[in-house]
C-alpha cells in the first residue's frame, strides 16, 4: 500500500494485547477484545431500544393512572398480589443463578455453568406457568378487555363480597383501561421471557458441549444482560400494577 | 473522455491502459446464493440499493398517479376512496421503504466501515438480518397493497385508523414494525462500529462528516423507533380487541397516539435527512478541493439536531388542542432545530468561498440541495410559529414544505452521493453530460411541481382530498406538469447508471482526487476493503496530504 498510510501487523497487536486467539474470533475484528468489548456495547444499545420500547406503555400508564385513578386502585386489588409476589422472587432468584451462571463461565466450571442456566430456565418456565394461571383467573372473572368486559364487580362491589367503594358506571369502564395496560405490559414482558427461554435452551445446549468454559463467554454474558433486563422491568411492573393501593398493616 | 471533462477534478487513468482490479468484492464469490448469504457490507449495500430504488419506483407511480388526478378539479380520474388509499401508499412507501433506509442503508452500508478503516461492520451477519428484514417487510407491504391497499394516511392517526376503516391497517402497520426493525439493527450495527471498529490513529474528530452525520442519525434510530413499534402495537390490539387505549369512548385518548407517533416520526425525519447532510459535507469538500470550514462546528450540530429534535415533536399538533402553553414552549424549541440546520448550510456556503470549486453531477445536486433545503428550512419556520401554523396546517403548504426538505433535499443529496461514490462501487464513471442535464431536469421539475403548491397551500387548498375548487385549476396543471418532469428526470438516472455499469469508462480508484480512506483503495474495493489495516496520520479532508501522497506515487490502475 501507500507509505502514508502505515500498517500495523495483526500478529503483533495480538502479541502486545497478551490474547490468545480464539476459534469464534471473527475475522473482521483485530483483537479478542474488540469483539468482546462490540458485543457488549451491541446489547447494551439493544436494551436502550428495548427500554425505549416499553417507555411508551410506561407513559401510557403514567397518564391514565393519574386521570382514572379511582377505577385503577379497585382494578389493581383485584390482581392476585400472591402470586405477584411469588413471580417477584422467583424472576430475582432466577437473575441470581445467570449471574452465578456468568460467573462460572468466567471461571471455566462447566458443570456448574450448566445447572445454572438449567435453573434459570425453571424459574422462568415456573414464572410463566403462574402467570398463565394468573391470566386464566382474570378470564373467568370477564376481566380481559375487549366485548366481553363484565364492570359489574365494580359497581357493585358488596354483591362479591368485597370491600370496595362502588365506582360510577362511566369510572368502572376506566377500570377497562387499566386492565388493558395488564395485559400489553405483562404480555409484552411474557413475550420477552418466552425468547429468553428460547436462547436458554440453545445456550444450555452449547454450555453442555463446553463452548462457553474455554475462555469465550459472550453469548453468555450477553444474554445475562437481557436476562437482567426483562427482571428490571418486571421489578418495575410489579408495584405499578399490584401495589397501587395495597395496606397490609390496615 | 478524461480530455472532454478536462477542467474538471476528474481523473480518469489512461483509457488505452486502463482496466479493472482483478479481485474485488464484486467477482470475488460468484452466483446468486454468494450474494444472498454474504455478510460482506458492500454486498448488502448493493442488495439495499437494488431493492430501495424498487420501491422508490413504486412510490414514484402512486406520486405519478395522484398528480393526474389532480390535474382536473373533480376527481375523475379515480374516486375519492381510491385516491386515499394512493395518497397513503405513496407515504408509507417513499418513508419507511425508501427514504429512512436510503442513504444509511445503501452508501452509509458500503462507506462506514471503508471510511473508519474497518475490514467489515461490527456485526455483519446482523447487517444482513436488516436487510432480509427489510425484504420481509417490503413483501408484506406489497401484499397490503396487491390486496386492496391502505388508506389512513402514512400517519395511521387513531381512531381513524382503529374504528372506522376497513382496509389492510394491520398488514401495513406490521410491515412497517418489521421494517422499524430493520432500521434499529441497522443503527445499533452503526454505532457499535463507530464506537469500536475505528483503525489506529482515527479519532473522533479525525473522522469524515458522512459519519457524524450517520451516527447521529442512528442516535434517532435507536431511540426513536422502538416507540413507532410499540405505538404500532398499541394500533393493532385496538384494531383486533377493540381495547380502547385511544378509543375515547372507553376512557382512552386519541392524543396519546398522536404523542407517541410523533416522538419517533419527527426524529425520522431527521433519520431521513442527516445522513443526506453527510453526503453534503462529502461532496462539498472534494468539489470544492478545500477543508470543511468549521469541521467541528457541522460535527456537533449533526448531534445537536438529533438532540433537539427529540423535543420539538408536538409542533405536529398544535391545531389538536394541546395546552396553548406547551404549545409555546414546543414552538421556541422547534425553531432552535433551524440553528444547526443553517450551521450546516452557512458552512458549506464558506468551504465554497475561495475554493477550487469545480462543477460535476455530484455537486450540481449538492448546490440543488443547498437552495432547496433552505426554502424547505425556512418554511418549516413559519409552521412553527404557533398563529402561522393553525392558518397553514393540512393545507398543501405542509406538502411542499417536507417535500422541498425531502426530495429536495434528501434526494438531491442521496443521488449526489450515488453518482458521487458510483466509481468506487462498480468501478466505471457514469456518463458525464447525461447525467448534468438529469440533474438539471430534476431541479427545474422539482420547482414546478412544489412551488405551486406553497401558493396554493397559502390559498387555503387542503391536503387529502381529490377534488378541488376549479379556480385551483392552473397552479395544479403546473404542478402536474413539473412533476412529469421530474419523473423523467428520476428515470434518467436509471438508465444510464445500468448503461455505465458495462460501458462507463474505467475510474481507477480516486478519479475525484478525494482524501477520505475509501478513495485510497482499489475501485471497486476488494472484499476485505484493506490488505493491511491502515493508521490514520492526518485530519479528515487535508488536500495537501494527498497532494504529497501522490506526488510520490507511480500512477497505476488496479
Amino acid at each position: 500500500m501507500d507509505s502514508a498510510l502505515a500498517t500495523t501487523d495483526p500478529a503483533e497487536v495480538h502479541a502486545e494485547h497478551g490474547h490468545v486467539s480464539l476459534p469464534q474470533h471473527r475475522h473482521h475484528f483485530e483483537t479478542a477484545e474488540q469483539q468482546r468489548e462490540a458485543g457488549s456495547f451491541g446489547m447494551w444499545l439493544f436494551l436502550l431500544t428495548e427500554i425505549m420500547f416499553f417507555g411508551g406503555m410506561f407513559f401510557s400508564y403514567l397518564i391514565y393512572r393519574n386521570w382514572y385513578y379511582p377505577a385503577f386502585v379497585v382494578a389493581s386489588n383485584q390482581l392476585n398480589v400472591t402470586i405477584g409476589t411469588v413471580n417477584t422472587m422467583l424472576l430475582i432468584t432466577s437473575g441470581f443463578c445467570m449471574a452465578i451462571a456468568v460467573w462460572a463461565a468466567e471461571m471455566r466450571k462447566r458443570p456448574l455453568l450448566r445447572t445454572m442456566l438449567i435453573l434459570t430456565a425453571l424459574l422462568g418456565v415456573i414464572f410463566l406457568g403462574l402467570k398463565s394461571d394468573e391470566y386464566y383467573e382474570k378470564y373467568e372473572l370477564h376481566h380481559i378487555p375487549g366485548n366481553n368486559f363484565n364492570i359489574s364487580m365494580f359497581t357493585n362491589p358488596a354483591g362479591y363480597g368485597i370491600k370496595e367503594p362502588p365506582l360510577s358506571p362511566d369510572m368502572a369502564q376506566r377500570t377497562q383501561v387499566f386492565f388493558f395496560l395488564y395485559f400489553a405490559m405483562t404480555g409484552m414482558h411474557a413475550l420477552h421471557m418466552v425468547i429468553g427461554l428460547g436462547i436458554l435452551c440453545w445456550l444450555i445446549r452449547r454450555a453442555h458441549r463446553g463452548d462457553f468454559t474455554a475462555g469465550y463467554v459472550a453469548p453468555v454474558e450477553n444474554f445475562g444482560l437481557y436476562w437482567h433486563f426483562i427482571d428490571i422491568v418486571w421489578l418495575f411492573l410489579y408495584p405499578l400494577l399490584y401495589l397501587i393501593n395495597r395496606h397490609p398493616l390496615h | 473522455m478524461s480530455a472532454s471533462i478536462g477542467s474538471t477534478i476528474v481523473s480518469l487513468p489512461d483509457q488505452s491502459t486502463a482496466q479493472m482490479p482483478k479481485r474485488t468484492y464484486i467477482n470475488n464469490e460468484q452466483g446468486l446464493l454468494s450474494w444472498l448469504l454474504t455478510a460482506d457490507h458492500k454486498r448488502i449495500a448493493i442488495l439495499y440499493l437494488i431493492s430501495i430504488t424498487f420501491f422508490f419506483f413504486i412510490g414514484g407511480a402512486f406520486a405519478g398517479l395522484i398528480r393526474l388526478e389532480l390535474l382536473t378539479p373533480q376527481p375523475d380520474l379515480v374516486a375519492a376512496d381510491t385516491y386515499n388509499k394512493l395518497f397513503t401508499m405513496h407515504g408509507i412507501v417513499m418513508i419507511f421503504f425508501f427514504l429512512v433506509p436510503s442513504v444509511p442503508a445503501t452508501l452509509g452500508n458500503f462507506l462506514l466501515p471503508i471510511m473508519l478503516g474497518a475490514k467489515d461492520m461490527a456485526f455483519p451477519k446482523i447487517n444482513l438480518l436488516s436487510w432480509y428484514l427489510y425484504i420481509i417487510a417490503g413483501a408484506m407491504m406489497l401484499s397490503a397493497i396487491v390486496l386492496g391497499g391502505v388508506d389512513t394516511g402514512w400517519t395511521f392517526t387513531a381512531p381513524l385508523s382503529t374504528h372506522y376503516l376497513n382496509t389492510h391497517v394491520i398488514t401495513a402497520a406490521t410491515a412497517i414494525f418489521i421494517a422499524g426493525f430493520s432500521s434499529i439493527f441497522n443503527g445499533i450495527n452503526f454505532i457499535v462500529t463507530i464506537h469500536r471498529m475505528r483503525c489506529p490513529g482515527m479519532t473522533w474528530f479525525r473522522m469524515p462528516l458522512f459519519i457524524w452525520a450517520n451516527y447521529a442519525a442512528s442516535l434517532l434510530m435507536v431511540l426513536g423507533t422502538p416507540v413507532l413499534a410499540v405505538t404500532l402495537v398499541l394500533v393493532a390490539l385496538e384494531r383486533l380487541f377493540g381495547i380502547g387505549v385511544f378509543d375515547p369512548t372507553k376512557g382512552g385518548d386519541p392524543l396519546l397516539f398522536q404523542h407517541l407517533f410523533w416522538f419517533y416520526s419527527h426524529p425520522a425525519v431527521y433519520i431521513m435527512i442527516l445522513p443526506g447532510m453527510g453526503v453534503m459535507s462529502e461532496v462539498i469538500s472534494t468539489c470544492s478541493r478545500k477543508r470543511i470550514f468549521g469541521y467541528t462546528a457541522v460535527a456537533f450540530s449533526s448531534v445537536a439536531i438529533a438532540l433537539f429534535g427529540f423535543f420539538v415533536w408536538e409542533h405536529h399538533m398544535f391545531i389538536m388542542g394541546v395546552s396553548s402553553y406547551s404549545a409555546l414552549v414546543f414552538s421556541l424549541l422547534t425553531m432552535l432545530v433551524a440553528v444547526p440546520s443553517a450551521i450546516k448550510i452557512f458552512n458549506w456556503a464558506f468551504t465554497l468561498q475561495k475554493g477550487s470549486v469545480t462543477f460535476e453531477t455530484p455537486m450540481l445536486y449538492c448546490f440543488g440541495f443547498m437552495g432547496l433545503f433552505t426554502i424547505g428550512g425556512l418554511t418549516g419556520v413559519f409552521l412553527g410559529s404557533l398563529g402561522m401554523d393553525v392558518h397553514l396546517t393540512e393545507t398543501y403548504f405542509i406538502v411542499a414544505h417536507f417535500h422541498f426538505v425531502m426530495v429536495g433535499g434528501m434526494l438531491m443529496a442521496f443521488l449526489a452521493g450515488i453518482h458521487f461514490w458510483w466509481p468506487k462501487m462498480t468501478g466505471r464513471m457514469y456518463p458525464e453530460t447525461l447525467s448534468k442535464l438529469a440533474a438539471v431536469t430534476t431541479f427545474i421539475g422539482f420547482n414546478l411541481t412544489f412551488l405551486p403548491q406553497f401558493i396554493l397551500g397559502y390559498m387555503g387548498m387542503p391536503r387529502r382530498y381529490a377534488a378541488y375548487p376549479p379556480e385551483f385549476q392552473v397552479l395544479n396543471v403546473l404542478s402536474t406538469a413539473g412533476a412529469t418532469v421530474l419523473g423523467f428526470g428520476y428515470m434518467l438516472p436509471m438508465l444510464y447508471l445500468t448503461w455505465s455499469l458495462k460501458y462507463g469508462a474505467i475510474a481507477g480508484s480516486n478519479p475525484w482526487q478525494a482524501t477520505g480512506l475509501e478513495w485510497q483503495i482499489p475501485s471497486p474495493p476488494p472484499t476485505e476493503n484493506f490488505a493491511e489495516i491502515p493508521i490514520m496520520d492526518h485530519e479528515a479532508y487535508d488536500y495537501e496530504w494527498l497532494a504529497n501522497k501522490t506526488r510520490n506515487e507511480v500512477t497505476t490502475v488496479g
